[in-house]
């Protein structure tokens, strides 16, 4: 790494033409001063593997890139070409994410049908990334119907309806087994907790469907109320998905960090990403023991849209705030902020946003507009 | 650890009695809302080795002890005593320091003469900790005489005129050695640069006497030019230190970070504490490769002051910043902010003052009033 880092510093620290002053919004406010003590070597360059994928998926990662170049963040890509329709994730592809710990990824089309795996379930059971955390929140400056949405949904991300076994009896019948674990309750429910003390939440909802599932999701919760009784300052609660959806679009300023097995964790995040402004928005990420890989919060299947791909106009805003979850998870707090204001800055001015979010823009011009609102 | 976790966190997360709901100075803007995904096992208690000190050292680490058990943060302290008057400091001190990597320091007063080395110092050169930051700004609601102040001056922590090395030639003839070398001076101006570049600073002032001692100052200021070169983005000028403190009494914006060497380094970082509010409110520590010690940032004196101690009026303020950064460096950001928010809070509101504040308060009513301010 040592004789990697001097050329790739050099480069990445040339000066860049000085961006346009921004309109101070909200002034000194929106921009956090901290105390922060580095360790040395703290600046050294991290890599980070880069799956642009289908669909939206090169036009968003590429949007990204521009960002983190204009920014000088230490960061290195090592892009790899994966597309929905392998058979499997290449190796070289896992063996980059084993070696750097980090991913940040465009999104993979899963073809409908036809009994091949998704690769997106493939890549998170290979690397164990079991909890898939999405932040949903009122952008200020992004009108919605529901106002003080500030949610986390903490879904398992290995088991449950996912488990890919499913088989033919005879033909025209076929059996789907939704496998649920006490050990993949457990962990689940574990950083679903951690995750609300560490980030001073104060209440943690648990969605199941016990009354039909008993043991299933009995097993969920069991867990669950485990796990709550070691947090007695995090309040716990638990309610029916079908009632949680209602809930969301009726009041959804009772919902703070909500766990849920996988299928539930998948429409609730939609939803929850719906109400508070949209999927292109919303940032998120799966993350392991060990590795970590980010991407949209919640992509309800706009991957691959074309008409978006073709006339450039997907919403690289979710990318972008993942890729500040990013930059904060590789400790680079500074950075992770100051791209966090700018994308804010640019939805709070509302000049630049693209069909989802009511305007015209394309990519490329919110990024730039990213871009001039660095500072 | 894990065998002590589970008690501890249980012991940690024991519900506080709910603190009076405090006034929103700033509104939302002062607290910052952060989308950041902890790997699991972030929330694991983290051990730190509490060294109250002497003077007004076991006051403020007091206080500090209420805050943190206020805020359930993960971390325990081991205290250990030690005085200034001791000839070293004990080696399981030093153990436990190693085996922690963080330290948190009240003041050890080192005695005047008699050639009692200073324990300070041997701490810094015992664990290597070369760096010595202190980041100096002013406080919203503290008024002074200075606007537009934010400073962080980088020290180099162990050479220099602080080499120890002094010896009597002939009695009543005295040579101090000040010693500079490539390597220290060069891994210092390596922090200090990474420093900025990390915290989006603009700027990197060396400090120097280079005209009057050419070879040693010289050597500082050469490494500091090499250094600078790798860093193009970032502005690079050297001030001779007379012209330094002058210039901060005049002019302190045009100051951003600062690298110097030990005794200069004392002196600007003292005069810089002066000019944004006193050193009862600088947060600062000491870091090197492995360790971080924290303390208050610039205590030029106070430490042994009786006056203060005996009426309980230390200013827990510089300290609790101080212990903030030490939160962030053990990456308990949600904490670390949460601490800042209140204490900002506290002296904004400018009912809890201490006397060096202008305040008439004692270091309980400050400590109460901050512990009363977290949400």
């Amino acid at each position: 790494m040592a004789r990697r880092s001097t050329p790739l510093l050099r480069r990445l620290l040339a000066p860049s033409p000085s961006p346009t002053p921004s309109t101070p919004l909200a002034g000194a406010a929106s921009r956090r001063t901290v105390t922060y003590m580095p360790r040395p070597g703290d600046g050294a360059p991290r890599g980070v593997t880069l799956i642009p994928g289908d669909g939206i998926g090169p036009l968003v990662t590429g949007a990204v890139r521009q960002v983190m170049e204009a920014m000088h963040a230490p960061v290195y890509f090592e892009t790899y070409e994966v597309h929905g329709d392998m058979p499997t994730v290449p190796a070289e592809v896992i063996e980059s994410i084993r070696r750097n710990k980090v991913c940040l990824k465009g999104g993979l089309a899963t073809p409908v049908g036809g009994g091949v795996s998704s690769l997106n379930v493939q890549l998170r059971k290979e690397l164990d990334l079991y909890a898939a955390l999405v932040n949903c929140f009122n952008l200020p400056g992004l009108p919605t119907r529901h106002d003080n949405v500030d949610i986390v949904v903490i879904r398992e991300n290995t088991e449950g309806e996912y488990s890919g076994l499913e088989h033919e009896v005879v033909p025209g019948v076929v059996e789907s087994l939704k496998v649920i674990t006490k050990f993949c309750s457990e962990r689940i429910a574990k950083y679903a907790f951690e995750y609300a003390y560490l980030n001073n939440r104060k209440k943690v909802t648990a969605v199941h469907k016990a009354n039909i599932m008993k043991l299933a999701d009995g097993l969920f919760l069991e867990s669950c109320r485990e796990v709550a009784k070691k947090y007695p300052g995090i309040q716990y609660n638990e309610i029916i998905v079908d009632n949680c959806c209602m809930q969301l679009v009726a009041k959804p300023e009772q919902f703070d960090v909500m766990v849920t097995p996988n299928l539930y964790g998948n429409l609730v995040a939609n939803v929850a990403a719906g109400i508070a402004g949209g999927t292109g928005v919303m940032p998120g990420g799966n993350v392991g023991q060990d590795h970590a890989v980010f991407e949209q919060g919640a992509s309800a299947g706009n991957v691959g849209n074309e008409k978006i791909v073709e006339k450039k106009r997907a919403n690289p805003v979710a990318l972008l705030l993942s890729s500040a979850m990013m930059l904060r998870h590789l400790q680079f707090p500074s950075f992770a902020d100051r791209l966090e204001t700018a994308v804010k800055r640019v939805i709070a001015e509302g000049k630049y946003r693209t069909k989802d979010l009511g305007g015209t823009s394309t990519t490329q011009e919110v990024t730039d507009a990213v871009i001039a609102k660095l500072d």
